[in-house]
């Protein structure tokens, strides 16, 4: 095959795709990221904790019920999501009067918290969670070897987060949510439950991590840091894509999985910081985000 | 009313500080600064200073009549943290030793200011062959392994079993860019071919492009010059994509926290070089035994050099009859070290310990008979012969 500026067609093919695996979960978290600050106004710095605590639900659901990965794929974004009702109904709350620094704070500090008692119980070096048996092996494309599970992630999210997109900008329910936002206690005179809605909302973001962290669950360690390096990139996502910006999370998650990926082979040294230095530019450039509204 | 405040609270900050800890003449004092929170934190971390208790309680709990005291903290693989807590020590809490954990960066650090307090520094954790090389000190001892050490191990194994072309993945900083040299050089020296490396920063979320590249070059081996989690998911990427049909991989650093969480479908067959291994001797068992009892795991090579180090330092202040660190130093290049950890061991005058390194390999699941029956010795190497001849770089040991 030829080459294009001196890489070969071949491993563009294949980074391409891998840029979209990766996209696949920055979509995903800044998605549930996206939702949170678009709806309540909450800098949710809780995220990666949330994805963390998805993957080890699974594990131990595993582990010490046996459920199997299908089941921890509902189960998990369930449960974690419940927690994070209770979260927002006795501590969150509390703040919505207040600057979002606050529940800022706040989030950072549960986050910490979440994973310091993680790292006491299982320590730091993780447990393996393996790929269900349906999804084992792979598919060769021919320019690389595709592992069926990772073809998996990238469906399975796509569907996801354009899902949720639908419910949001397209139904009645979305039509609500996004109402709050604008004038709540004008909604609350119709006769909205409100701060119903908020806590399912936050629920719902949450879910959407936890659920992020199921499926990251058999592709790396489960380990109780696995959250914390990737909540930062994760916040630049949804800072290019527009804060808040649900399409501007998703779209600008998949390109930057992908933009990350040829950096990876272009100078690797820097594979870490390209999402920031494009943040730094669309901070400059277009302040609001790519897809944010002035 | 605000001023009143700020008084009381630098009155009590000031408090905080000086306050801490006094200086005590009658008490010996050890530190250990580790990585104690992160990625690190399994290989020695806190079971680490409760092994150094240990060691100090085994010793007796008092030396020259003075009872020892084991200060620990984390440096959060911060160079300049780990280095202003052991300045801060070595100024305020009468240190006497310490213990450097994980991390070769933060190593560095540290025997910078070893050297200007003049405090033993036992590098535990740290693999940098640099630590006894351009940055040794009067003070330092590099006690468990170093790259050098790994490199003639594994890569040697594996260059003689046929692998003889390398592609590296390396973790960018001082650790992985010098174990990928060290390896370098050995399969060089052994007629085996470098066809190149790509430098991965730590704590990668993903492996999978750099492994795309590894795959990419037809080396014949994969070389995996990194530590830890990302050692654990770079591994697990290479099963997941079929590199590992077309390529070997070498750990040029695996700790057995590491097999045990990959576990033995995805780790057989990888070749490794270790210090120590809880089932070599009646021994080792032993201490095997006594940690899993309170830690539910098998103690790695640096936590069994922690222990070690502890008594070999007592040890030599007790036969010198005083803390002096010159003359401890002085008496720990002339001792021999016996005990759980190795058998003859010596420090050698440019502060690397000279002991025997095991080469390994990973038992398949049906090889396995008990938990934690992972490796399969491979070769016993000499002190000697694993950490190589003096090069000269260090002033201490001129060639």
């Amino acid at each position: 095959m030829s080459d294009v500026f001196g890489i070969p067609v071949a491993v563009i093919l294949g980074q391409l795709m891998l840029g979209l695996v990766n996209g696949s979960f920055y979509a995903l978290l800044s998605l549930g990221l996206a939702v949170i600050f678009g709806l309540m106004g909450v800098v949710n710095f809780a995220h990666g904790a949330f994805y963390t605590l998805g993957a080890f639900a699974a594990l131990l659901g595993l582990q010490l019920l046996g459920i199997n990965y299908w089941v921890a794929l509902v189960a998990a974004p369930l449960a974690v999501g419940l927690v994070g009702i209770v979260v927002e109904r006795l501590l969150l709350r509390r703040l919505y009067r207040l600057d979002p620094l606050y529940g800022l704070l706040l989030t950072f500090g549960l986050a910490l918290i979440a994973e310091g008692s993680l790292h006491q119980v299982f320590g730091a070096t993780g447990e393996s969670y393996p790929v269900p048996a349906a999804l084992a092996g792979g598919v060769n494309l021919g320019f690389m070897f595709l592992p069926l599970y990772r073809a998996w992630v990238i469906a399975a999210s796509v569907v996801v987060c354009f899902s949720t997109w639908f419910v949001i900008e397209r139904t009645r329910l979305g039509a609500t949510l996004r109402a709050a936002t604008e004038n709540a206690s004008l909604l609350q005179a119709f006769g909205v439950n409100v701060p119903l809605l908020m806590s399912v909302t936050y629920g719902g973001g949450v879910a959407l991590a936890a659920l992020a962290g199921v499926l990251a669950a058999p592709v790396v360690l489960v380990n109780s840091h696995m959250g914390s390096s990737l909540v930062i990139v994760v916040f630049a996502v949804v800072v290019i894509g527009g804060m808040g910006s649900i399409l501007g999370a998703i779209v600008s998650g998949l390109a930057l999985g992908i933009i990350e990926g040829f950096t990876k082979v272009i100078y690797p040294e820097a594979s870490n910081i390209v999402v920031f230095v494009i943040m730094a530019l669309v901070l400059i450039l277009r302040p609001a985000g790519l897809f944010g509204r002035e | 009313m605000k001023l009143r405040m700020v008084i009381l609270a630098t009155a009590a900050a000031l408090a905080a500080a000086s306050g801490g800890r006094a200086l005590a003449a009658d008490e010996v004092v050890i530190g250990d600064i580790d990585d104690m929170s992160g990625v690190y934190a399994d290989v020695m971390g806190a079971a680490g200073v409760e092994v150094v208790r240990w060691a100090v309680a085994d010793f007796g709990g008092t030396v020259l009549g003075k009872k020892i005291t084991v200060l620990s903290a984390d440096h959060q693989n911060k160079p300049d943290i780990g280095a202003a807590k052991f300045r801060e020590w070595a100024d305020q809490s009468g240190l006497n030793m310490l213990l450097g954990g994980s991390n070769t960066g933060v190593n560095i650090a540290m025997a910078k200011v070893a050297a200007a307090k003049k405090v033993p520094l036992f590098n535990i954790g740290p693999g940098g062959a640099s630590l006894t090389n351009e940055d040794c000190t009067a003070y330092s001892v590099h006690y468990t392994y170093d790259t050098v050490a790994l490199a003639n191990g594994t890569a040697t194994a594996i260059v003689n079993a046929g692998g003889k072309s390398w592609f590296y993945l390396t973790a960018d900083y001082a650790f992985g860019t010098q174990l990928q040299a060290a390896a370098s050089k050995v399969v060089e020296g052994h007629g085996g071919k470098n066809l190149g490396a790509v430098r991965v920063p730590l704590g990668a979320a993903d492996f999978s492009s750099f492994l795309l590249q590894a795959q990419a070059s037809g080396a014949q081996v994969l070389g995996l010059a990194n530590a830890g989690t990302d050692f654990s998911n770079s591994l697990k990427a290479a099963n997941e994509f079929g590199i590992t049909k077309t390529m070997k991989p070498a750990a040029l650093l695996a700790f057995i926290t590491d097999i045990n969480s990959l576990g033995l479908p995805a780790a057989q067959g990888l070749y490794l070089t270790t210090a120590w291994y809880w089932d070599l001797s009646p021994e080792t068992r032993a201490f095997g035994k006594r940690f899993f009892a309170k830690f539910n795991r098998e103690p790695t090579m640096d936590q069994a050099g922690a222990y070690s180090a502890t008594l070999t330092y007592l040890k030599a202040v007790k036969a010198v009859g005083s803390t002096d660190p010159d003359k401890v130093m002085a008496e720990l290049k002339k001792a021999k070290i016996n005990d759980m950890f190795t058998k003859g061991g010596y420090i050698r005058a440019d502060g690397a310990m000279i002991h025997d390194m095991y080469v390994m390999q990973v038992k398949t699941p049906k090889e396995s008979k008990y938990p934690w029956d992972y490796y399969r010795l491979v070769k016993k190497m000499s002190g000697e012969e694993a950490f190589g001849p003096i090069t000269g770089l260090c002033p201490l040991a001129p060639k």
